[in-house]
């Protein structure tokens, strides 16, 4: 089956209708260094039997070892129910559809999802999806710099213990913007930001502060105090959250006195599988006072002519099709597909679910740390508590021993001696709901071979 | 599309107005032909006062249901008031733009007499009227 649709008599159809020769003449503005040409690199075609072979096989020779890495993404329980409602063709697309208001199945569900996350996050507004934790950061950061008019400055305090691929993804999207991002230390006795290292800077011109919430190394910051400080020196609090530790934790709308600003994260947890690293999608919440400089789409509920309920996308003037150069972001899409998934998830969950699914994670990372922290030279790196993953102190480098793990078919979790180095041997472990007792003392009996 | 432009005023090609006031500072606002062509306003971004700007700098937005647009400064000078009744009535621009629907007054010692003046400006409002094509208020929809 041809996938680009125009025949040659289409295409010469419409070359002449534009007056273009051939098609050359059409992309001759593109300066021929910037066209790839040939592609040497590429095998011949196979067909679809071939290529399902070749996949079976190759998935068949993949180890499906035991999970306790997290780091950013993680292995939760998915209700048989979400993926198969999410397949169905109705939803099966995974970009908001042109013509949207025509697809008001699709807007419902995108404003069921922005109702939850609204919920979850205790803020007013949520858009329909960035595309992923990371980027949807980078998009806070952006929005506080435009939002902040107490502000001067395209200066952002980021703190050391926030993941480091997300403030890598940041400085990559922001850098040329002017935007500076100011290195927060983390405490290293408790692992969480200190308000205490903020004195330095109080007085100081900044856009926003970014809030962790449980920070890289799985602990839990003092949000409260650190919101205060933000709001008190005219910073905006930009809360960088886990979806799934809103279920135990106090959510930002309600940090510190007034609530966090603006609310972003990963929405992976919610009904994603891991799936090598993608697709996910990020979230992206605001105060109702910021919604203006919110990139992304924004479903709203309406009624039409008859005065029937319909929902329709709003504040399109936000967007680059009106707003165009001084648009609040070149995003125009989300994604629909995984946002789909979680709405269902959060759906089929319920308050009570993801309440017990965030307790069974807490519960198990415990388990998990009591029992390898009773293996010699196996410590604790911190003292504070953690929601569902903990940085533990090895007498070998983690390298080493994240290989002798997977010898016995265990992903032993995430090495930070290539973030932090300065923290020595040190391994990040999680241990989500879908870990039982036998999988803990499985881990723990491997490590006490492998140190 | 007959739209009002009163003779006392002076005008940028951008569609403001500007009213100049005894105490030396002018005020400004867009006039009743950009208002028309944005339609319905639903929100309007002010700018702080004591900000200083010069001369076709942007430094407000008019948002309606179908379009946005800057406002842009028409001389140098600093922002000493601006219309606060704005943030909850955008609206007050389509009913009053001369009156009630201001935006902000300028601190400027910068000469009027270099905008335009109404017969000059009536003059680009007919001819927008009559080529609607890239007018502030019908951006071309892309995506």
């Amino acid at each position: 089956m041809p996938f680009i649709p125009h025949t040659p008599a289409d295409v010469q159809a419409m070359l002449a209708a534009i007056g273009a020769p051939n098609l050359e003449a059409l992309f001759d503005e593109i300066p021929p260094v910037l066209r790839i040409g040939e592609l040497p690199a590429l095998p011949e075609a196979l067909n679809e039997w071939q290529v399902s072979r070749l996949l079976d096989t190759r998935a068949a020779a993949m180890p499906r070892p035991l999970c306790f890495l997290g780091a950013g993404a993680y292995e939760h329980h998915i209700p048989a129910a979400v993926w198969e409602i999410v397949g169905r063709g109705e939803f099966y697309s995974a970009y908001t559809p042109y013509q949207p208001e025509a697809s008001q199945g699709t807007l419902q569900v995108l404003y069921e999802y922005q109702s939850m996350m609204a919920g979850l996050t205790a803020m007013d507004v949520s858009n329909a999806s960035l595309y992923d934790g990371a980027s949807a950061l980078a998009e806070a950061v952006l929005m506080a710099v435009r939002a902040n008019r107490k502000s001067k400055s395209k200066r952002i305090l980021m703190p050391r213990a926030l993941h480091p691929l997300y403030r890598r993804t940041v400085h990559a999207i922001v850098h040329n913007q002017g935007i500076e991002l100011v290195e927060l230390p983390y405490d290293p006795v408790g692992g969480h930001t200190p308000v205490e290292a903020l004195a330095t800077y109080a007085g100081q011109d900044f856009a926003a502060l970014a809030i962790p919430q449980p920070n890289f190394f799985g602990t839990l910051e003092d949000v409260d105090a650190l919101t205060d400080w933000a709001h008190r020196q005219n910073l905006l609090a930009i809360a960088v959250v886990n979806p799934t530790a809103l279920a135990v934790l106090k959510p930002p709308g309600e940090w510190g006195g007034t609530g966090a600003d603006i609310v972003c994260g990963e929405g992976q947890p919610l009904g994603s599988p891991l799936s090598s690293g993608g697709p996910y999608f990020g979230f992206l919440c605001c105060r109702q006072e910021l919604v203006r400089q919110m990139p992304g789409r924004l479903v709203g509920r309406t009624v039409d002519l008859d005065g029937k309920p319909g929902f329709t996308l709003t504040l399109q003037a936000r967007e680059q099709h009106i707003r165009r150069s001084k648009a609040t972001s070149n995003i125009c899409t989300n994604q629909g597909l995984m946002v789909t998934a979680a709405t269902l998830y959060l759906a089929l969950l319920g308050p009570k679910g993801l309440e017990q699914v965030a307790a069974a994670c807490h519960a198990n990372t415990r388990a998990l740390v009591e029992r390898l922290t009773q293996i010699p030279g196996v410590s604790r790196a911190f003292n504070r508590p953690v929601f569902h993953e903990a940085v533990l102190k090895l007498p070998r480098p983690a390298g080493e021993v994240l290989d002798g793990l997977l010898a016995h078919g265990i992903l032993g979790g995430f090495d930070l001696s290539g973030d932090y180095p300065e923290l020595g041997h040190a391994l990040l472990v999680c241990a989500t709901e879908t870990r039982d007792e036998a999988d803990l003392q499985r881990y723990a009996e491997a490590l006490a071979e492998v140190v | 599309m007959s739209s009002i432009i009163p003779a006392e005023l002076r005008y940028t090609e951008s569609h403001e107005w500007v009213r100049a006031n005894d105490d030396g500072t002018v005020t400004v606002g867009i006039t009743d032909h950009a208002q028309h062509l944005l339609g319905d306003l639903v929100f309007v971004e002010i700018p702080e006062v004591g900000r200083t700007v010069t001369a076709a700098e942007s430094c407000a937005v008019v948002e309606s249901v179908k379009a946005a647009s800057d406002v842009y400064s028409p001389l140098d000078g600093a922002i000493v008031e601006v219309n606060e009744a704005l943030a909850d009535k955008p609206e007050l621009i389509n009913e009053d733009p001369y009156g009630e629907g201001w935006i902000f007054r300028l601190k400027t010692t910068a000469a009027l007499e270099g905008l335009l003046d109404a017969k000059a400006y009536e003059a680009i409002a007919i001819a927008e009227d009559e080529d609607d094509e890239g007018s502030l208020a019908n951006p071309k929809l892309a995506d």
